[in-house]
C-alpha cells in the first residue's frame, strides 16, 4: 500500500514543503487510498462532525448510563461556569464539558464518533466546539480539524496502538489528546511543526497512563480523563503556539508509548482487574452493578 | 499497514460504549453472519482475554449478536440484539475462556444452522477495526478494507489459475491473495482481496468452476 506518510516527520515534512496543512495532506492520502472522490471523503467527514455535534447537544441536556455510574457531570460544569467563577477559564472549562458529555453519552450506549476510539471520543470534538466559539471557524475549517487529528491518529494507531487493552490508556485518551492539541495549532494559525510538538507536548504527559475501568464499564475514570486529556490538549496548544519545542522528537514519543504499553501487565490493560478497578470501592461497584451473575456464573445462555 | 482510512481513526460512528468491545465487536459478528451467507440459528461465542474479562460491562455480548443480525456499528436496534436474536430464532451462549489468544481482544464464534456449521475467530485490534485470523481452522490475515472472496476448494492443480483467470476477464485487480489448505489434496482455502465491487456474476461463474466447493464474498 502506497501511503503519502507513515510518520510524523514525513507528515510534517510533506506539510511544509507543499505548503499545505496537515489536513490537506490527510484528504490527499485519504482520496489516493480509498479511491474515492474528494467530495466523497469530506461529506463523510462532514457526517461525522453532525454526529459529535449531536452526542454534545445530548450529553449537554443531561443523561445517565443504566449503571448509575456516570452522566449529569456535564451540565453541572456548565452551570458552574455560568456563574462566571470558573478559576482555569472558560475556555478551558467548555472543552472539559462538551468533552464529559460526548463521554456521558458513550456510557449511555448513545451514538458516538469515535475518535480514535469510544472511550476517548468526547476530547476531539470537547475541544472543537469550545475552541469554536474563540476562533469562529468556517464549517470546512471544523471539518479540517478532525482530519488534522486523524493524520496524527494514523500514525499512532499503525506505529503504536490506539487501543487500551494493547496499550493502556495512553493509548486512548493520550493520543485523543495529542491529536486535539495538534488540530487546534493548526485551527489557530500554527505551523505543521507547531501541531507537531503540541502533540508531542501532551503525549509526553500521557505516557503511563493505565486502563483500568470499574467493572470494565467504560465510565469510571474513562469520563474523567476524557475531561483532563481535553484541558491538556488545549495547554499542549498554547505552549506549542506560544513556541515551546518537545526535545524528544514526535516518532520517537510515540515509540516510547509504544513500548510502555507492551511492557504494562495485562491487570492495568481493560482487564479491569488492576488499578482503580481492584480498589475497595470499584470492587463493590462492580458487584453492586452485576451482583451474583458476574460473580457466580461467566456463562450466559439465551 | 494495520489501519488504512482517516476514518479506522475519525470513526466508526457507532453506538456506545467501546469502539474495540461494542463497534468491533459487532464487526466481528457481521463478518460472520455475511461469510456464513445467511442468518445462523444458534450461535457459540468463546471469548478471550479483556473480552472475556469485561464483556457484559462493553455491551461485547450484545454487539455480537447485533452483528449476527447483519446490525451495523451505529445501528441503535444493537441494544436490544438480545431479543430480536430470540424472535427471530437465533440461540446464543457466551463462553469466557482463561486461556491467553492472540490478541487480548479475541473471539472465536462457531455458529450454524441445519445446514452447516462455520468457525471464525476475530481479533478487535482498537478504534472499531477488526481482522479475521481463522476461519474453519484456515489461519487467515482479512481486514474487511477491501472487497474480499473466500473460496472454498479442493487441492487440485487448475483451480488458482481457473479462478483468477474469471477475476481477471471482468478486468478486476487482485489487492491481496493466499491460498491454505489442511492436507495434500484435501479442503483449501483462498482468501482473495479485490480492488472493485464484486457482483453476483463473477460469484456464479466461480461456483461453477470444478472443484470449488464454496464461494463466500464479503464487501468493503
Amino acid at each position: 500500500m502506497d501511503v503519502l506518510f507513515s510518520n510524523v516527520k514525513e507528515l510534517v515534512a510533506l506539510a511544509e514543503s507543499q505548503n499545505k496543512p496537515i489536513s490537506e495532506i490527510m484528504i490527499e492520502q485519504e482520496v489516493l487510498i480509498t479511491k474515492r472522490s474528494r467530495e466523497e471523503v469530506i461529506a463523510q467527514m462532514d457526517n461525522n462532525l453532525t454526529v459529535m455535534e449531536k452526542a454534545v447537544e445530548r450529553g449537554l441536556e443531561g443523561v445517565q448510563s443504566t449503571s448509575g455510574l456516570t452522566g449529569g457531570d456535564a451540565v453541572l460544569i456548565q452551570k458552574y461556569m455560568a456563574t462566571g467563577k470558573s478559576l482555569s477559564g472558560d475556555i478551558i472549562m467548555d472543552a472539559v464539558s462538551k468533552a464529559v458529555a460526548t463521554n456521558e453519552v458513550n456510557a449511555a450506549m448513545g451514538t458516538i464518533c469515535a475518535t480514535p476510539t469510544a472511550g476517548a471520543a468526547g476530547i476531539v470534538p470537547g475541544t472543537l466546539f469550545a475552541v469554536k466559539n474563540k476562533l469562529n471557524p468556517t464549517r470546512e475549517q471544523m471539518i479540517n480539524y478532525l482530519f488534522t487529528s486523524g493524520a496524527f491518529g494514523f500514525v499512532v494507531a499503525n506505529n503504536a496502538s490506539i487501543s487500551g487493552a494493547a496499550g493502556g490508556c495512553q493509548a486512548e485518551t493520550g493520543s485523543a489528546g495529542s491529536m486535539a492539541a495538534a488540530a487546534i495549532v493548526e485551527m489557530a494559525g500554527g505551523t505543521p511543526q507547531q501541531s507537531a510538538e503540541a502533540f508531542s507536548i501532551v503525549m509526553k504527559n500521557m505516557l503511563g497512563l493505565v486502563c483500568d475501568p470499574v467493572a470494565g464499564l467504560v465510565e469510571v475514570p474513562c469520563v474523567k480523563r476524557n475531561a483532563m486529556g481535553a484541558a491538556k490538549a488545549l495547554v499542549g496548544a498554547d505552549m506549542a503556539l506560544a513556541g515551546v519545542v518537545s526535545r524528544i522528537p514526535t516518532d520517537e514519543v510515540i515509540e516510547a508509548m509504544h513500548k510502555i504499553g507492551q511492557s504494562m501487565p495485562s491487570a492495568l490493560r481493560e482487564t479491569a482487574k488492576g488499578g482503580l478497578a481492584a480498589t475497595p470501592t470499584g470492587k463493590a461497584l462492580e458487584a453492586k452493578i452485576f451482583g451474583k451473575d458476574k460473580v457466580d456464573s461467566d456463562t450466559v445462555k439465551s | 499497514m494495520k489501519y488504512r482510512s482517516v476514518f479506522d481513526i475519525i470513526g466508526p460512528v457507532m453506538i456506545g460504549p467501546s469502539s474495540s468491545h461494542t463497534a468491533g465487536a459487532a464487526r466481528i459478528g457481521r463478518v460472520a453472519r455475511t461469510l456464513f451467507g445467511r442468518q445462523p440459528e444458534w450461535a457459540r461465542v468463546h471469548l478471550y482475554g479483556s473480552f472475556a474479562e469485561t464483556y457484559k460491562g462493553h455491551g461485547t455480548d450484545v454487539a455480537i449478536i447485533g452483528g449476527l443480525l447483519d446490525y451495523d456499528t451505529f445501528d441503535e436496534r444493537i441494544k436490544s440484539a438480545f431479543a430480536d436474536a430470540e424472535r427471530v430464532g437465533l440461540t446464543f451462549e457466551f463462553i469466557p475462556e482463561e486461556e491467553e489468544a492472540i490478541h487480548p481482544n479475541t473471539a472465536r464464534l462457531v455458529i450454524g444452522d441445519s445446514q452447516g456449521v462455520m468457525e471464525l475467530t476475530g481479533i478487535s485490534i482498537g478504534g472499531g477495526t477488526m481482522e479475521v485470523v481463522e476461519l474453519n481452522g484456515f489461519p487467515l490475515r482479512l481486514s474487511g478494507h477491501y472487497p474480499a472472496l473466500l473460496i472454498v476448494h479442493n487441492d487440485r492443480s487448475g483451480v488458482i489459475a481457473n479462478v483468477s483467470n474469471a477475476i481477471a476477464k471482468l478486468n478486476i485487480n487482485i489487492a491481496h491473495m493466499e491460498v491454505d489448505r489442511k492436507e495434500k489434496g484435501e479442503m483449501a482455502l483462498m482468501v482473495i482481496e479485490v480492488d472493485q465491487m464484486i457482483d453476483d456474476a463473477l460469484i456464479n461463474e466461480l461456483e461453477a468452476l470444478p472443484d470449488v466447493t464454496q464461494v463466500s464474498t464479503l464487501a468493503n
